[in-house]
């Protein structure tokens, strides 16, 4: 139907050829701002960002900049440091995601329920997110010093330490230390994002459910977690992109020490770049961990589709 | 029909740990603040100091660069929000209201940005800027964070004008007016909220960038408020005071902007989580 609506309007077409060229290009005038500054930010910059990979480039080496072909990645292959950043990234991931939406989950489901006060706790509870990331970092690093913060003193009290010392020199535990600043950063997301969708759900399914004598986790089974399931498969799979990419924390808290323990891929590379000044491995390492993600997508998007299919 | 009395307990109790979880490292932050330098050492665990000044701040404010480091930062993200909403609305309003052959191209590009780790455009972003004289200065990070916030922003005002009507802008361009005039006078009036949504979270990001503004500046003179506390941290490691005082005053922008917005957080998370 619409393309015949489509010839026949072009038959009937009888504005001028300007005024048909400038209805044309109407939206890509309005685009044109945000276009321009993309390709030429971002685009541009990732192209060259790809070209360094098979480059020598440091900053400080005025001779360097020729072309080395595959050399970095031959460096790289043989790199202890890059392999421990990779495990370090999965763990760093795996444990923040989990965290950050089991208990966002159960913030949503908390909140899901009217009371007194819902609105101002709301707030409060989300708060964490408006709180720069760099100062969280700094904040928890503070929390975990033994000199100026509560928590060594906690753990201590608890027999959880020999002495009040600090979880972030301690590399048996160090990771840990970005991890939990993480998941207080990050469970606002997910609750707020679960939250607009429990609120979502016809409320007359779960009165039907309980007339019919349901529990609670039957009804949470079988009514919340089907709705609920689209937002949580897009929400944690791009969480997990995005937090293995989330350089900030480590930095602040760690610098990637002790000794390398909370070194993921994404500080290696800024570490690289910014205290090595090596931009031509920075920039290998950079592609390696862009291939990765790829492929990590291009797996979710056929994961997707046989679902869908299936239903 | 009685509440029965134990969920609603357990109910209260999980809140409150929510709530004490989400706000104590904030109240340690402001406390520490607080805390008089003799005092630091020998009360270092105590809930609340038994006396409390305010020399933190007055010394922070007279005596250190953090005014500049402040200033810099206003003037960064409130750039940066202004243009990136500006750019937005024009691009979210093509997205929403035209259909036209490059818009899948547009959109697919959109949301390639928002899946490639930035941290790969450190080192090229820094080479391209220094001849053109942008690095070590403002106008180079508001350039930067422009790029990075658009897309974000472009769907999150793409999600606002899908919630208008489109008969409005047809009725008026019957009445005469062109399609730009109905964009500037009827559309972006009803989309206010959306506006200021889109304002707040760009401040919010623009405010708490880190690698970047490590990379692209060095010196107080166009150091944000990141870098300076962070240089500040790595100096005087030991002025555990100031530095949260100086932390709190960071805090203080970021939490107004948040209490701005918070009523459009849901609808604005939404549009990000599943956009992008």
């Amino acid at each position: 139907m619409s393309m015949t609506a489509d010839v026949y309007d072009r038959r009937q077409d009888r504005r001028p050829w300007q005024k048909r060229l400038a209805d044309a290009s109407e939206p890509y005038l309005y685009s044109a701002p945000a276009l321009i500054l993309i390709i030429v930010v971002m685009l541009v910059p990732l192209v060259v960002g790809i070209s360094y990979a098979f480059r020598d480039i440091q900053l400080l080496n005025p001779f360097s900049g020729g072309f080395i072909g595959l050399e970095h990645f031959e460096t790289l292959s043989k790199d202890k440091a890059f392999y421990v950043a990779l495990k370090n990234t999965l763990w760093w991931t795996g444990a923040s995601v989990f965290l950050q939406f089991a208990f966002g989950l159960i913030l949503a489901l908390l909140l899901d329920k009217p009371f007194m006060g819902r609105g101002l706790v709301q707030a409060l509870v989300f708060l964490p997110w408006a709180v720069p990331s760099f100062l969280a970092g700094l904040n928890w690093a503070w929390l975990f010093n033994p000199v100026i913060g509560p928590i060594p003193h906690w753990l201590f009290d608890l027999g959880l330490m020999s002495q009040p010392g600090n979880i972030l020199s301690d590399p048996q535990y160090a990771m840990w230390g970005p991890i939990i600043a993480n998941v207080w950063w990050g469970i606002p997301f997910f609750a707020i994002t679960l939250l607009a969708a429990l609120q979502s759900i016809p409320r007359d399914l779960y009165e039907a459910a309980s007339i019919d004598g349901a529990s609670w986790f039957q009804r949470f089974w079988s009514i919340t977690l089907p709705f609920l399931a689209p937002t949580i498969a897009i929400t944690v799979l791009l969480r997990t992109v995005w937090i293995s990419n989330f350089a900030d924390l480590i930095v602040v808290m760690t610098g990637g020490g002790p000794a390398d323990r909370t070194q993921i891929v994404a500080s290696y590379i800024f570490t690289q770049a910014f205290k090595a000044l090596d931009f031509g491995y920075a920039s290998a390492i950079a592609l390696v961990l862009l291939v990765l993600l790829l492929a990590y997508s291009m797996l979710i998007i056929l994961l997707r589709q046989t679902l869908l299919n299936k239903g | 029909m009685r509440t029965p009395l134990l969920p609603t307990t357990a109910h209260r109790l999980a809140i409150l740990a929510y709530v004490v979880f989400a706000l104590f490292p904030l109240y340690w932050l402001f406390k520490v603040s607080l805390t008089p330098n003799d005092l630091l050492y020998s009360e270092g665990v105590r809930m609340w100091p038994s006396r409390t000044t305010w020399e933190h701040y007055s010394f922070v404010l007279q005596h250190s660069a953090f005014p500049t480091f402040f200033k810099n930062s206003l003037i960064v993200s409130g750039s940066t929000a202004i243009i990136v909403t500006i750019c937005a609305s024009l691009s979210g309003y093509a997205l929403s209201r035209f259909s036209f052959r490059a818009k899948y191209w547009i959109v697919g590009l959109m949301l390639l940005t928002q899946m490639f780790p930035l941290v790969m455009l450190v080192a090229p972003i820094f080479k391209i800027l220094t001849p053109l004289g942008l690095t070590n200065s403002l106008t180079g990070l508001i350039v930067v964070y422009t790029a990075f916030n658009v897309p974000f922003a472009t769907f999150l005002m793409q999600s606002f004008f899908d919630g208008i009507p489109k008969d409005l802008e047809e009725a008026a361009m019957i009445d005469g007016a062109t399609k730009f005039t109905a964009f500037r006078e009827i559309i972006l009036p009803l989309t206010l909220p959306g506006i200021a949504a889109t304002l707040g979270f760009v401040f919010t990001a623009a405010w708490s960038e880190l690698l970047f503004a490590l990379m692209l500046i060095n010196g107080n003179n166009a150091a944000t408020f990141p870098v300076g506390l962070l240089t500040f941290v790595s100096k005087f490691s030991v002025d555990f005071g100031q530095m949260m005082a100086a932390g709190v005053l960071a805090l203080v922008p970021a939490a107004l902007f948040f209490l701005l917005i918070q009523r459009y957080l849901v609808q604005g998370l939404t549009a990000g989580a599943v956009k992008g």
